[in-house]
């Protein structure tokens, strides 16, 4: 029986600017940063309330199953906004938008009223987009 | 028109979180913030509490300690980072710490360190073996 997520994997372009963005402006957690050897780096960040989920930021260059074609097509796709990454909530959307926003975060849809709550959609700085949701009591 | 007021009152709250944010280890004044956010304390700490879920004084503790966990992990010693951190002693900073986190400073800074060590001695210790593969980092 499955139980829990531990680990989820965003691919990132440069992993400096990833750490400004993920801790910095978004509020996450290091939960490692360790260097691997040749310039490689393991970087992962947990959600504030969410100490257990490590969201590994995963650099997208070239080395294992990752050759040059490889790396080039999916930093095109992730430039382009190809993928969502995950859909993060929060107690307020309307302050958390506010706040976010005044820290130079990119939204790509404001808050709107869903079925469901309310949902915004902003993008980090490689360009994956994320759903933030306010979900109804 | 009631939109535009709750948003503009909803900026007012954001600016006083970012501004305990950003000055959680000087001597803040909530009062003061409630003055500059043009508000009554009572109205102040009443619409803080509905949108961050905490009272400012208690979201104030709460980032002051989360500070005090990196300082730690960095070696600070518990006198400096209570200090830095504009905790009355070190005796109050460890009593705070200690119901939040749910252990004390020193006990923290320890595991820290053991976390630390282990992973310097061998870095894929903190690496799921597919991602270490994934990167090429094991054959």
């Amino acid at each position: 029986m499955i139980t829990k997520v531990t680990h989820m994997c965003v691919y990132v372009l440069n992993q400096d600017s990833a750490f400004d963005f993920y801790v910095n402006k978004l509020g996450f957690k290091v939960h490692t940063d360790a260097p691997m050897g040749e310039g490689a780096r393991w970087l992962t960040v947990t959600p504030p309330d969410q100490p257990e989920l490590e969201i590994t930021l995963f650099l997208m260059k070239e080395g294992g199953m990752f050759d040059s074609e490889t790396v080039k097509t999916m930093t095109q796709l992730i430039k382009k906004g190809t993928f969502g990454a995950a859909v993060m909530t929060c107690n307020d959307l309307l302050a958390t938008y506010e706040e976010l926003k005044s820290k130079g975060v990119v939204f790509k849809k404001p808050p709107t009223k869903e079925f469901y709550g309310y949902e915004a959609l902003f993008v980090d700085d490689s360009g994956n987009w994320f759903s933030l949701s306010q979900m109804n009591p | 028109m009631e939109q535009y007021e709750k948003l503009y009152l909803y900026k007012r709250i954001v600016q006083a979180k970012l501004f305990i944010d950003n000055h959680f280890a000087e001597d803040i004044d909530l009062d003061n913030i409630a003055d500059q956010a043009h508000f009554s304390k009572y109205h102040f700490i009443r619409l803080f509490k509905s949108i961050y879920g905490k009272t400012p004084h208690n979201y104030l503790i709460k980032v002051r300690i989360e500070n005090a966990k990196l300082l730690l992990s960095k070696g600070g010693s518990v006198l400096d980072v209570s200090l830095t951190l504009g905790f009355e002693s070190p005796t109050s900073f460890t009593a705070m710490f200690k119901k939040l986190v749910g252990k004390t400073p020193s006990v923290f800074q320890n595991e820290q360190k053991t976390k630390r060590r282990a992973i310097s001695l061998n870095p894929l210790s903190a690496v799921p073996n597919c991602f270490a593969e994934t990167h090429g980092w094991i054959k």
